[in-house]
């Protein structure tokens, strides 16, 4: 899928995950590995949004609860298995954890929109904006946002 | 040959090679000014280098080439290709002469007189430039007298039967240029011609004749330095090593695999990658080696000068200097060692009169030696002096606050030995030049546990003292003890664990409890423990309450719900029932955090049955303390990696690693855990929070000397401005046109009581301490009744003072104390600063430090930052000192206002008058700041140019009035 069409339309590619039945997306460009449900190691008194580091082909990788970054219930256990995807932010690799991974869709920027302002503040903070699809939206998280701020 | 020869020739050829490269270009731009600067600033250094070498020849020919090239390079000579022979020619020399070194180690005879004549000829310009037969004179016969020379060099060469083909072949190459050069029809061009025939036979374009020297050189050259030395980038090394580490994990979690496999056919091979990896990481740990020697090398002299300062005997013996360690490390224990050999010196050794009648040897001994012992390089400092006094340790604890004397009525003497490593601490009665302000011993080891190294003490007051410093060879690959907690693995540097302890209720080791902490009775001393899983917030449930941990009789079987009966059960009984049983704290305290999870319960709940808990026993500095955990595994060779940024806030943690079956560990570090469980003496690494260079002063620490001067309040002073203390005798004290003076290195220094109740005693042998100011050529000291303390705190001068010589009183150390205004004694001693100083400084006192006035000083004197700094926020201002003009441009440009610009002219790089005009350039965020000028000279040119440039005013230095005038003038306009 390297040069269709679309990409001369000024499209861009993300990879769609989803966390609580809420649908997000994140460029794929971005996006190093997708891993399934992983051994992590926890660490003590770090923020509770570090749910702790994992090794990834011998590099230590921090892994972050994005649920509980975004707010959002822990997920029941029980029930399903998580999902994580690894991006590099400032030369350190992070996992996210999530729900679960779905497809990579091919997205025109022009119909890329601004996020309603009555979002909860915290999602706008790590939302660039917002894609209409076909009966549900997606939102798009800005990866170095969603980092950022954690441990402060 | 001498090391520095080496070094010196190593060098030198690599900068001539790469100068053979740029000699091709320089032939076809002459005048090439960076070219030219290249192999002018080359020729210096040969030069300046031989002359301290002592190689005269060499020297003279680098002088004299220098020259002509210095000419060359301000375009007094315009550059003709005869010139650039002759430049071709003096390299050559050069080269021959250094390789001459490095076969013989020492200068080849004979002279360079003809070649030395032609430089100096074309120097003066006039007689080659405007007389071309100079040089065509020149060149015939000089031909000749480098003939020989080449000659010469062939045969001693070929007499050792080493005279390769490519000599040979090289000589006959020549050949043809050769006659170029014989026949010098119109020399110039013909000399620039053949200089092109023969570069395309020789990258080294030189004149024909001399071509096969460098040729011969060259090979014989390259094959010596290739076999010796060969330079490799730091950033290589570093790249390998890291690469070498990752080789080493993975063949540990490779070895783990197989060790559960019995009998497979990875085996064999995999033993073979053991012992090939193991020996690669050896071969690449000792390419970052260097002997210990090179940390020491100063230390000789260091103790020869510090003996005849102190009109001491002393002898320094050292063994092991070849003992070698990561170069890394090496840099980081340097000065902590220089400093620990001074003060063996210094306070360790006595006086030789003492010595003789203690029956010792006149000459005090001081012994360094290095050794390796298990991984760890071991150095120790041994010297027969008089050992540390331990009721002057006491002494100095007690009136430090450090404990009390029922506490050290308790403590061993090892224990109080320990304190000299304190903060702020220092056993010399009298705070000398050399030792002694109370914050080495402090620093050095904070230093060695900075690189994971402990440092010991053991001391017989009269015999001498040993300091045992132990280090890791290298920061890359620890050895680590894996531990667990909670159901959580952790690793411990082995470097900081001394022992460990097993606890059983059944051994009479047990853990004990007063009033809820944790102790444990190790031989005869008595340590405080930490729970590692409640330390790391692994057992919240009952952390709240350590009693709570205290549970679980033999009988009751482990199950949660019971532990959590029993512990509310002993909650009831009196502590003191509580005995053998808390072994198992933390059995129960795991069974009780896990109820959510099954597997581990279970798991734990063997563990509570089998009732053994471990020990770690660590030392950080003095300060000794075990650190309970459920299990200990094996140890491992770890890779110390960094956490991420996020976590970087855990100072439990140092780092974490990948363990050899590929889970990833956090490392613990043992001072954080020891900071943790408020040990207060283990350094403040805390407090250390990056302050931007801009945060206000005021917010920072300041070194302050504490003394007294026979008032109630005591008189503090900035440690910074203090350039030396000294006990000064009555009877050295002189009278110099009625004021009073002392002879001070040499110079007459001028001596002013503190105050006037500060007096020298009647009998010639009264001491009194002497603060020494000094800042350039001026010194002078100031004579107080008793230097109190050293001690760090944050000045807050919360009431001005109208006495001259007070800058204001603040809270230190819980006393209200008088901080001194520096400024008034130098103004008193140099009466030419020094006008009217009864007059009340500006002290205007917002509490609000955003209605404070902002000033900026830019002075790279600390002197004068240090003592402005104080006389300014006591009027009110909130003040922000800055070494050089460089740094306040970049706060400029990052946005920082400032109200005012105090800014000294005499400053190295950019002066004042420049920094004047950046600050006042257009566009410039600072352009309407205004700007006062701070000088020592201060004549009306300067003056005038000052203004020119944008300075507001004119302030003589030391003349504290007119410049808190100024300020306030400049500032209400």
């Amino acid at each position: 899928m390297a040069k269709d069409e679309l990409e001369e339309d000024h499209s861009k590619d993300y990879l769609t995950i989803i966390i609580a039945d809420q649908r997000f997306g994140i460029p794929v460009l971005q996006v190093q590995d997708v891993l399934r449900e992983q051994k992590v190691t926890k660490i003590p008194l770090a923020s509770p949004e570090v749910a702790g580091s994992l090794n990834l082909r011998g590099r230590i990788v921090t892994a972050i609860d994005v649920r509980k970054r975004l707010n959002l219930p822990e997920i029941n256990k029980a029930d399903q298995t998580n999902m994580s995807v690894v991006v590099e932010h400032k030369n350190e690799l992070f996992s996210l954890i999530i729900d679960k991974v779905g497809d990579v869709l091919s997205l025109k920027e022009d119909e890329f929109e601004k996020n309603p302002g009555t979002l909860d503040p915290i999602w706008r903070d790590i939302s660039t904006g917002i894609y209409q699809l076909d009966g549900e939206l997606l939102v798009i998280i800005d990866v170095a946002k969603l980092l950022e701020n954690i441990g402060e | 040959m001498d090391d520095l020869i080496i070094e010196f020739i190593t060098e030198t050829n690599e900068s001539l090679e790469e100068l053979d490269l740029d000699l091709v270009n320089l032939e076809k731009n002459p005048n090439d000014k960076d070219l030219l600067g290249k192999i002018f600033r080359l020729m210096h250094t040969i030069k300046g280098t031989c002359g301290f070498l002592s190689l005269p020849r060499l020297e003279k020919v680098a002088h004299h080439a220098e020259n002509v090239l210095g000419k060359f390079r301000d375009g007094a000579l315009e550059v003709t290709p005869g010139y650039v022979t002759l430049i071709f020619e003096s390299i050559d020399q050069i080269k021959y002469i250094v390789s001459e070194i490095e076969e013989t180690g020492s200068e080849p005879a004979g002279s360079d007189k003809a070649l030395i004549d032609r430089l100096d000829a074309a120097y003066e310009g006039k007689e080659v430039s405007g007389d071309a037969s100079a040089v065509g004179e020149s060149s015939p016969e000089d031909p000749e007298d480098e003939k020989d020379i080449v000659i010469d060099i062939q045969e001693k060469e070929l007499a050792p039967g080493d005279a390769s083909i490519d000599e040979l072949e090289a000589a006959f190459a020549a050949a043809p240029g050769m006659e170029g050069i014989v026949n010098p029809a119109d020399e110039q061009k013909e000399e620039g011609k053949s200089e092109e025939e023969g570069k395309s036979a020789a990258p080294p374009p030189p004149p024909p004749i001399k071509k096969e020297e460098p040729k011969n050189k060259t090979a014989k050259k390259e094959k010596k330095v290739a076999s010796q030395t060969l330079r490799v980038s730091v950033d290589v090394l570093e790249d390998l090593m890291t690469m070498v580490s990752e080789l080493v994990l993975t063949r540990n979690q490779l070895l783990q695999i197989v060790r559960s496999h019995d009998n497979t056919e990875f085996s064999a091979p995999l033993q073979n990658l053991n012992h090939v990896v193991s020996e690669l990481q050896e071969g690449v740990m000792k390419t970052r080696m260097q002997p210990i020697g090179n940390a020491w090398s100063k230390l000789p002299r260091i103790i020869r000068d510090l003996g005849l300062e102190l009109n001491k005997k002393i002898e320094l013996v050292m063994s092991g200097q070849e003992t070698e360690l990561d170069r890394q490390v090496l840099e980081l224990i340097k000065d902590p060692l220089t400093h620990m050999v001074r003060n063996s010196g210094d306070h360790g050794i006595e006086m030789p009169e003492e010595r003789v009648k203690l029956g010792k040897p006149e000459t005090g001994k001081i012994w360094l030696d290095a050794y390796h012992e298990g991984g760890h390089i071991i150095i120790k400092i041994t010297d027969d002096g008089k050992g540390l006094s331990e009721d002057k340790i006491k002494e100095k604890i007690l009136s430090n606050g450090l404990a009390t004397e029922e506490e050290l009525e308790e403590m061993s003497s090892q224990q109080i030995q320990q304190f000299i490593f304190a903060a702020g601490f220092s056993t010399a009665e009298k705070v000398t030049a050399v030792s002694g302000r109370g914050v080495g011993m402090d620093v050095v080891r904070t230093n060695i546990e900075k690189i994971g190294g402990t440092i010991d003490l053991k001391s017989k007051a009269g015999e001498g003292s040993t300091f045992t410093i132990k280090i890791p060879l290298t920061l890359a690959i620890v050895s680590a003890l894996i531990v667990e907690a909670a159901g959580e693995r952790f690793a411990i540097p082995q470097l900081s664990i001394k022992e460990l302890v097993m606890v059983t209720e059944k051994t009479d080791n047990r853990i004990e409890y007063i009033k809820g902490s944790p102790v444990f009775r190790l031989r005869d001393s008595l340590l405080p423990l930490v729970s590692l899983s409640n330390i790391l917030g692994l057992s919240e449930n009952n952390a709240l309450d350590e009693v709570k941990e205290l549970t679980c009789n033999d009988d009751k079987k482990p199950s949660t719900e019971e532990n959590i009966k029993a512990t509310e059960q002993v909650l009831h009984d009196d502590n003191e029932a509580i005995t053998s049983e808390e072994v198992t704290n933390s059995a129960s305290e795991n069974a009780e955090i896990i109820d959510d999870d099954e597997k581990e319960n279970s798991k734990l709940a063997e563990d509570a049955k089998r009732k053994n808990l471990y020990l770690v026993i660590s030392q950080v500095g003095g300060y000794e303390f075990g650190i309970i955990v459920d299990r200990v595994f094996d140890t491992e060779e770890i890779v110390v990696k960094p956490v991420a940024q996020m976590l970087k806030d855990l100072t439990l943690f140092s780092g974490n690693t990948i363990l050899g079956d590929g889970s990833v560990i956090m490392i613990l570090d043992p001072n954080g855990i020891a900071n943790a469980t408020g040990n207060i003496a283990v350094g403040d690494a805390h407090d250390n929070h990056d302050e931007e260079v801009f945060s206000h002063t005021n917010k920072k620490k300041t070194s302050l000397l504490l003394f007294n001067v026979g008032e109630p309040a005591p008189k503090a002073v900035p440690l910074s401005l203090v350039a030396r203390l000294e006990n000064i005798k009555a009877k050295d004290v002189e009278y110099a046109s009625g004021k009073m003076t002392v002879q001070y290195r040499g110079t007459l220094m001028p001596l002013i009581p503190f105050c006037p109740s500060v007096q020298m005693g009647d009998s010639d042998d009264d001491e009194k301490p002497v603060l020494v100011f000094a800042d350039k050529d001026q010194s002078m000291g100031i004579i107080v009744n008793e230097i109190v303390d050293i001690i760090e705190e944050y000045i807050d001068i919360q009431l001005s003072s109208s006495q001259g010589n007070l800058l204001g009183s603040a809270i230190i150390n819980g006393v209200s104390t008088d901080v001194v205004d520096i400024a008034y004694f130098l103004n008193s001693v140099n009466k030419d600063w020094f006008k009217d100083h009864d007059d009340t400084p500006f002290a205007k006192h917002d509490d609000d430090l955003e209605l404070r006035k902002r000033v900026l000083i830019v002075d790279d004197s600390p002197f004068f930052r240090n003592m402005l700094t104080p006389l300014l926020s006591v009027a009110g201002y909130d003040v922000t000192t800055l070494e050089g003009p460089q740094d306040a441009l970049e706060l400029r440009d990052k946005g920082v206002v400032f109200d005012a610009i105090i800014s000294d002219i005499e400053m190295p790089d950019i002066n004042g008058f420049e920094f004047a005009q950046h600050v006042k350039q257009e566009n410039s965020k600072w352009a309407d700041i205004p700007m006062i000028a701070l000088s020592s000279h201060a004549t009306p040119e300067d003056i005038e140019h000052g203004t020119q440039v944008g300075f507001n005013s004119y302030v003589a230095k030391f003349d504290k009035d007119t410049l808190l005038n100024t300020l306030a003038q400049t500032l209400n306009s």
